[in-house]
């Protein structure tokens, strides 16, 4: 009976589960910071809301969230044993999370042009109010980047899992786990659409 | 209950994988080798951060001010609260007792994620080193308090960034070990283990797991945000920029306060084992205790404002915290009650682990009782940061969860080394313990009554007698607990053998050898009743 690695892919769903619990709280303390300065400052972040971006905000929203759909095909191919589509749908997932990584820079690297950075001369003009949506902006999205980032880490070992056999279509908890994860880099990107660039 | 055979199992102490010795260690996945892991590192801490806090009565006594200039005083006081908090009560009897004795209980191999177990084990040990770093390194040790309020924190010079981010890997440490502790209750039981045949202190367990789930992400976010506004500016607690330092105090107290239940619950979950055993009679209200965790939990989460009645908020704000203060006193009033009912009519066997036991009890009720003093608005007014709250605290923390940890060491011990310590040693050493506590912190209630302020370098001359009071009482403290300490050490060095069930306890723990094996039970146990049934135990042999 020893030697034999004991396995409960309901017990590593449920630990996922939890783990993600953390997340939705760690961005939870965000979310109640950034809503008692909207109340605060409601004129302040409607004006700061308009000086971001939409159409690239609605774009990553669109990149973000076909990403989740192919990572569930790519799962899905899994658990048929289709190991050349699963490849070609996670290497799709990994695409569209650098498109999202590339559109966020070039929207972060406009408003630095514009001298709308933490601490930036340009900023410590403006009112209180639009410093603290600012500061907010850039934590929000910034984690959430940090976040895509890591996510994009654990697809790329994935990919190689999958490639090399080790998930396959009797074991692929690693895989739906990864998966959740990513989802859950979707569903909080959802929240910060409205939230900033919708704001206005 | 069967009772083993001379079993071929080697215990857990023993190596008998490829590697050996320390490398073996570092390395292990089993739950009992992670326990002890955890407690040499929280031991050495605790003498540490013990050896600040005499220290720091010293300067009290203002001939030693000499040596101790008023900036090392604030890193001192500082430092004592972070190792003490974030290093030995926080992770405290859940990762020690908690990891060792959890899947015994429930009848279990080892915890559902045992590699993620080790790994929390490395975010503990990497979130220490980062704390000891940050006092030598940058601007030298922080001088915030352990609080590390805004916006004193975002400006003072010393090395806050690093020593929050400590605290922010220790977080994630707790987070995992939560998540791992829940997981392994809701799928590792042994068959007829039903939840409440567990033991309860499975359940305070389960409920600390929650707390450290629900709770820990928000400072971890909170202090992410002080190192980014010390770095870049953000502005969202900085006044000048629109910020609001109050928002800091919320969501710094949103996780602090629970925390302080992370911290009580797992100690009282340990007193509700110790207790039965003693009194060799079932627990008094078994699903009353069970739902008393979850209710603190609960209830926890919502006075954290408490902290902060003088910080400024409205009127009715202050009155629901007030409230919910009030509030959660009951279910740990009803513990209380549950305790001292089981022990009742109860055919006492007096050990030290039930004398720490009833230690606690006392001590905790002292604790609890001035809690629910603050809890009042008007009173709080008058002793908001005086050596009251220190007091009340250190009566909460040190008497409740330290004493709680103490005796779940003592009754413990023999299962988890395979040792007996000598008793007479720890009955010699609990009356300095207990003389020199209440000295020293029943002293700074009495400070903090007449007004003296917390973290103050100097006091005015009518505080001096109590003052030297309370620091003679800290000698005897401190003479105490390296009697304790002692004893336990030669024990596991030098002790006789221990049997495998030395106190005639019911629980799956004794059952199995002492040490136990490496994968505890030879085969998963059925379980047919209760955890606390004496008397079936008496009729069968």
């Amino acid at each position: 009976m020893s030697g034999h690695v004991h396995r409960d892919d309901y017990g590593a769903r449920l630990g996922m589960w939890l783990f993600l619990v953390t997340e939705m709280v760690l961005f939870g303390g965000l979310f109640i910071a950034y809503s008692y300065m909207r109340y605060r400052y409601p004129a302040e972040f409607h004006h700061g809301g308009s000086e971001l971006n939409v159409t690239l905000g609605v774009t990553n929203t669109i990149v973000l969230l076909t990403s989740s759909l192919t990572v569930v095909l790519a799962i899905v191919a899994v658990q048929r044993a289709e190991r050349k589509r699963a490849l070609a749908f996670l290497s799709t997932t990994l695409a569209l999370g650098l498109i999202f990584l590339v559109i966020k820079s070039f929207e972060w690297g406009a408003k630095f042009h514009h001298g709308l950075y933490p601490n930036s001369p340009h900023l410590a003009t403006l009112p209180p109010g639009e410093q603290v949506f600012f500061g907010l902006y850039f934590t929000m999205t910034g984690l959430h980047g940090v976040h895509v980032i890591v996510g994009l880490g654990v697809l790329s070992v994935m990919l190689w899992w999958v490639a090399t056999g080790r998930v396959r279509q009797d074991r692929y908890i690693h895989l739906e786990n990864s998966g959740l994860y990513w989802h859950l880099v979707d569903v909080i990107w959802i929240f910060l659409l409205p939230l900033f660039y919708l704001a206005a | 209950m069967t009772t083993h055979a001379s079993t071929a199992q080697p215990s857990y102490l023993v190596d008998t994988g490829t590697r050996k010795g320390l490398l073996a260690w570092l390395t292990t996945t089993d739950h009992k080798r992670i326990a002890l892991l955890y407690l040499y590192a929280m031991s050495m801490f605790f003498l540490i951060a013990m050896g600040i806090g005499f220290v720091m009565r010293l300067v009290q006594l203002t001939s030693f001010q000499k040596l101790i200039t008023a900036q090392t005083y604030n890193a001192l006081f500082t430092v004592h609260g972070v190792i003490m908090i974030f290093l030995f009560v926080i992770p405290g009897l859940s990762a020690v007792f908690g990891n060792f004795f959890l899947p015994i209980l429930i009848g279990a191999k080892d915890v559902s994620f045992p590699r993620l177990n080790l790994a929390s084990w490395y975010f503990f040990m990497a979130g220490a080193i980062l704390a000891v770093l940050s006092l030598f390194t940058g601007g030298g040790a922080p001088d915030t308090g352990w609080s590390f309020y805004a916006p004193f924190s975002l400006k003072t010079g010393t090395n806050v960034s690093l020593a929050v981010f400590a605290a922010f890997v220790l977080g994630f440490s707790s987070m995992l070990t939560g998540i791992n502790f829940i997981t392994t209750i809701h799928r590792m039981r042994a068959p007829g283990m039903q939840w409440f045949r567990m033991p309860l202190f499975c359940w305070a367990v389960y409920s600390t797991a929650w707390i450290q789930i629900l709770a820990t992400p928000i400072v971890a976010i909170t202090l992410v945000l002080v190192i980014l506004e010390r770095f870049f500016g953000i502005g969202v607690f900085d006044p000048a920029k629109g910020g609001d330092p109050l928002l800091y105090q919320h969501l710094f107290w949103i996780y602090s306060h629970p925390a302080v239940y992370i911290m009580i619950l797992p100690a009282m979950g340990a007193i509700t084992e110790i207790i039965p055993t003693f009194a060799k009679r079932t627990i008094f209200g078994y699903k009353a205790i069970a739902f008393s965790s979850m209710a603190i939990a609960g209830v926890g989460s919502l006075v954290w404002a408490h902290h902060m009645f003088t910080s400024g908020m409205s009127g009715m704000a202050l009155m629901l915290f007030s409230l919910l203060t009030m509030v959660v006193a009951v279910p740990s009033a009803v513990k209380v009650f549950n305790w001292v009912g089981t022990l009742y009519k109860g055919s006492i066997d007096f050990q030290p682990p039930l004398l720490f036991a009833l230690t606690f009890i006392f001590l905790f009720c002292i604790g609890g009782l001035t809690g629910v003093m603050q809890g009042a608005l008007a009173v709080n007014v008058h002793i908001h940061d005086t050596y009251f709250i220190v007091g009340h605290f250190h009566y909460v923390m040190f008497g409740g969860t330290g004493m709680a940890f103490f005796a779940a060491l003592l009754y413990w011990f023999p299962k988890m080394w395979g040792k007996m310590y000598s008793k007479k040693a720890i009955y010699a050493s609990w009356f300095p313990i207990f003389i020199g506590f209440n000295m020293l912190y029943f002293g700074m209630l009495i400070l903090g009554l007449m007004g003296m302020p917390r973290r103050y370098y100097v006091h005015l001359p009518q505080f001096h007698t109590m003052h030297v009071v309370a620091t003679v009482g800290s000698w005897f403290l401190v003479l105490g607990l390296l009697m304790f300490f002692g004893t336990l050490l030669y024990a596991i060095l030098k002790g006789e053998k221990a049997e495998d069930n030395p106190w005639g306890g019911v629980t799956l723990e004794w059952t199995i050898p002492s040490p136990p094996p490496l994968e505890n039970f030879e085969t998963i146990p059925i379980v047919t009743h209760g955890p606390y049934e004496f008397g079936a135990q008496e009729g069968k042999s």
